[in-house]
């Protein structure tokens, strides 16, 4: 249906031009859907985050614009827009204009990879994940021009608590991935969902898998500076971190990206983890529409659990996260990936 | 240890000491400046007085005298002693410091000095602590005046 | 010997950074001028006097009557102990004896008003170190004694109830059983607060071994409250130099003796069982009588110095007061817990980590007004 709908703009838009100057407004149009779909999506997100924490902290949350509070977020939006833009006047400005969109741009380029149902993936690559891992580790340098440009100590401590910890954390992420990778030999994101037609990569690859799911997830959050890791941000220690100085929409682009990398990580984790858009046990292969349902039912169930983790637990010190990842998470995570290296050597996964 | 015991131990070490029991329920002595740091670390260091806890640092106005008070209390035999001293010079008033002794002077005497201008000598740090450097007067003293921010009734 | 000179091309470089007035931490407008290598404390110096308002001096001015509410000012979230130091010093002046009931009636709002600010302090704690549910929590029991309070006297926190020579109007018909209600509501929640703060072990690896004072330094500095008492240093007035009515109560002194942050929260959620138990021991017995015993509307202290030592929710309170026997007081002193407790902030943090600093003002439970008199 919605599939048929784009196999005709497509061809309608071939036969109107030349095949080049097609496939640029082809794409064009695609990336402004993907635009305008993930800042509303990253804007419920944020609805969504405060719902739950109001949840968790006995209170009610927004509940005044539109049905239940749902259009609250969209005011807020629309409030950051319309104000004005305040610097400080000693910013380095190109960079410190610059930082904002180093941030946004490569949250949502990212999301172009992700499978949300059959044919459904604006950009199938065939090194998937590698791609991914290497779009994610370029935001942190937006941080980090926006910490050193803004001129200010405060923000400059945030950037260099974010270059640590993001660095750091960028190895057990791409390590606990690799782990998986070993299983289905292949970087490609359509072709890692073929191989969970067998089974889930978690259910498939049992202990190895899971202790890598734990590993992802822990340095999941550290990447996207959420409680317990956001050090970066740390109110009470650093006012507002590496954003200190930036109002109005670049504000909002920071504080976009923060969720939309959120749910970045949860749907690498739906789509390496937990089978992507299949259905439990198959149950609705048969409409290949309801996969966008099932990638975004596990997606949110893992981004709740991110804003569990938020809700209820105490930051770390800077000393205390370097030592978990490096002499924790990383030795544990180089073991799983030998243990999983004979897993699938041995044949001893579990298919279905 | 009661007042009395107290007393005589205390006389025993510097003898020109003024002690009185009216008007307080501590027993108070008087101590002139230059003996005041002596006397002090006297109380700290000996045995049987011990007062290692200096509760209380105040400066006070007396019209015509500024001087300095202290509430000392052992935490070892629970006895409290009021030690005071005075000067008439009101311009360049100066006392020893007895951060050396308790630590917590330090800042009590920088309060002291901010708001009755008493130096206190040896102080590592002395600066006004709650005005501003360029503050002029010490507002604590009965004879300051501030035309725009007092009240008088 | 020629000295040997290393040429480091990463050499470090101290910087200074200015943590305030305005700043998340420090609750109120406190200036921490910070010296940092790093993310390493190397010294740390407090500019004090952002809302100083010379209450002092003002003491100086008015009626002893008009004293008491001035000291609400002062430490605001212990409001009703400071009223009572200042009545106990007037009425040990006066040498008037106030009915029991009266006693009674302050010492279980005293206890109230600290368990009132610790639940505040809780809550703002876990908030400190990056838990921000812990305030809400705090905040729905603190709610109910807020409650508590106006309705007995109007006023959620700058209470002035006390009064020389007694109370300002008995307490009201439903004072009994809504504390009663509340020590058995917060008596399940108490456990609450273990289980999402306390056990965390993110929080006690943030807060063992962080910030040691030890006994010695504990009294040097002249620490009181449940800064001493994490310390081994045994200072509770309550238990020293009894006052009201907590000579007819037993309880326990909470104390710890490893001197860090953790041990300083713990002494802080064993107070608050203490308290519960001071109220429980004392809310049935409360006895009949008056509320108050006449005093002259002008009150004129006999000539002397009068000391009164009390315990708030910080820690010790002195009010000194010097009068020449006129109505008016000569001068009048307040010793602060919040300031000696913070004169000691250097002294601990020195070494530690910017988180830390953050983790250790949290317990040292400061609060501005209180030092900024």
């Amino acid at each position: 249906m919605l599939l048929s709908i784009t196999k005709n703009i497509h061809e309608w838009l071939f036969s109107l031009m030349p095949e080049n100057i097609a496939s640029i407004v082809e794409m064009t149009i695609i990336a402004v859907i993907y635009l305008t779909g993930f800042a509303v999506a990253g804007l419920f997100l944020v609805l969504m985050e405060r719902r739950i924490a109001a949840w968790f902290q006995l209170r009610r949350g927004p509940n005044r614009v539109g049905f239940h509070g749902i259009l609250q977020t969209i005011a807020d939006a629309l409030k950051l827009v319309s104000k004005e833009l305040t610097g400080t006047i000693k910013a380095d400005k190109f960079l410190y204009n610059l930082a904002p969109y180093f941030v946004i741009i490569t949250a949502l380029l990212a999301l172009a990879v992700f499978p949300f149902t059959k044919d459904f993936q604006a950009f199938d690559i065939n090194i998937g994940i590698l791609f991914l891992i290497a779009i994610s580790s370029i935001g942190v340098i937006g941080i980090l021009l926006a910490g050193w440009s803004s001129n200010n100590k405060f923000s400059l401590i945030g950037a260099m608590r974010s270059g640590v910890q993001t660095i750091s954390y960028e190895l057990s992420v791409s390590l606990s991935l690799l782990t998986i990778v070993l299983m289905t030999g292949t970087l490609q994101l359509s072709e890692i969902v073929e191989v969970q037609k067998n089974g889930w990569l978690i259910v498939q690859g049992h202990v190895p898998a899971v202790i890598a799911f734990m590993i992802y997830m822990i340095a999941g959050t550290a990447e996207t500076n959420r409680t317990p890791f956001d050090l970066v941000e740390a109110e009470s220690e650093l006012g507002a971190g590496f954003h200190t100085e930036y109002s109005g929409m670049k504000f909002a682009y920071f504080f976009l990206a923060e969720f939309i990398n959120m749910f970045i990580i949860a749907s690498i984790a739906t789509t390496v983890f937990f089978g992507a858009w299949l259905s439990p046990f198959g149950i609705t292969e048969s409409i290949p529409l309801l996969g966008i349902f099932w990638f975004l039912a596990k997606t949110f169930v893992i981004v709740f659990l991110m804003m569990w983790f938020r809700w209820s637990f105490p930051r770390l010190r800077i000393d205390q996260i370097l030592t978990l990842e490096w002499k924790y998470l990383l030795p544990i995570n180089l073991v799983n990936l030998v243990v999983m290296a004979i897993v699938v050597w041995l044949g001893l996964t579990i298919q279905f | 240890m009661t007042n009395e015991a107290l007393q005589n131990i205390i006389t025993t070490w510097i003898p020109e000491l003024e002690f009185s029991e009216a008007e307080s329920q501590f027993l108070n002595i008087t101590v002139k400046p230059e003996q005041l740091h002596e006397l002090m670390l006297q109380l700290k260091n000996n045995n049987e007085t011990k007062f290692d806890y200096l509760f209380c640092l105040s400066g006070v106005d007396w019209g015509t005298d500024l001087g300095v008070v202290y509430h000392l209390e052992s935490t070892d035999y629970r006895h409290t002693i009021v030690v005071k001293v005075k000067t008439a010079d009101r311009e360049n008033p100066t006392f020893d410091s007895v951060c050396d002794i308790w630590k917590t002077a330090e800042f009590h005497e920088r309060e002291v000095f901010d708001f009755f201008g008493i130096k206190f000598n040896n102080h590592p740090n002395l600066k006004r602590l709650f005005l501003t450097e360029d503050w002029s007067g010490f507002p604590l003293r009965k004879d300051y005046v501030d035309e725009i921010n007092m009240i008088v009734k | 010997m020629e000295p040997i000179v290393v040429n480091n091309n990463f050499k470090s470089e101290e910087y200074f950074i200015n943590m305030g007035p305005q700043h998340p931490a420090t609750h109120g407008v406190l200036r921490l001028l910070l010296t940092i290598d790093g993310e390493i404390i190397k010294k740390v110096e407090p500019d004090l006097g952002y809302i100083h308002r010379s209450i002092e001096k003002m003491c100086e001015r008015d009626s002893y009557q008009q004293i008491v509410h001035l000291t609400d000012r002062m430490d605001y979230l212990s409001s009703n102990i400071n009223n009572e130091a200042v009545c106990l010093a007037i009425e040990n002046a006066l040498q008037l004896e106030v009915p029991e009931r009266v006693k009674v009636i302050r010492t279980i709002i005293g206890e109230l008003t600290r368990i009132a600010s610790h639940t505040l302090w809780w809550g703002v704690m876990g908030m400190d170190v990056g838990a921000f549910t812990t305030f809400f929590y705090g905040f729905r029991d603190r709610e109910m004694i807020n409650d508590i309070f106006e309705e007995t006297c109007g006023a959620r926190l700058t209470m002035n109830y006390n009064m020389p020579g007694g109370l300002m109007f008995d307490i009201h018909p439903n004072f009994i059983k809504r504390t009663k209600e509340f020590v058995a509501h917060f008596k399940t929640k108490l456990p609450e607060y273990d289980a999402l703060l306390t056990n965390n072990i993110i929080f006690q690896h943030r807060t063992k071994g962080v910030g040691i004072l030890t006994k010695e330094d504990a009294i040097s500095f002249g620490a009181s409250g449940p800064v001493g008492r994490a310390s081994g240093y045994s200072c509770d007035v309550r238990v020293h130099h009894p006052y009201s009515a907590l000579d007819k109560v037993k309880f326990k002194e909470a104390m710890r003796t490893t001197g860090d942050t953790f041990a300083r929260y713990e002494v802080r959620i064993e107070e608050m069982w203490e308290s519960l138990s001071i109220i429980e021991q004392l809310i049935d017995n409360i006895p009949e009588g008056d509320y108050k015993v006449a005093t002259n509307a002008v009150i004129k202290l006999p000539k002397g110095e009068f000391y009164q030592r009390v315990e708030t929710a910080r820690g010790e309170l002195g009010v000194y007061i010097i009068s020449t026997g006129t109505k008016n007081a000569h001068r009048v002193k307040f010793r602060s817990p919040g300031f000696s407790n913070l004169s000691l902030l250097n002294h601990i943090s020195v070494g530690s980590k910017i988180g830390d600093l953050v983790a250790i003002m949290a317990t040292l439970d400061l609060v501005i007004p209180d030092i900024d008199r």
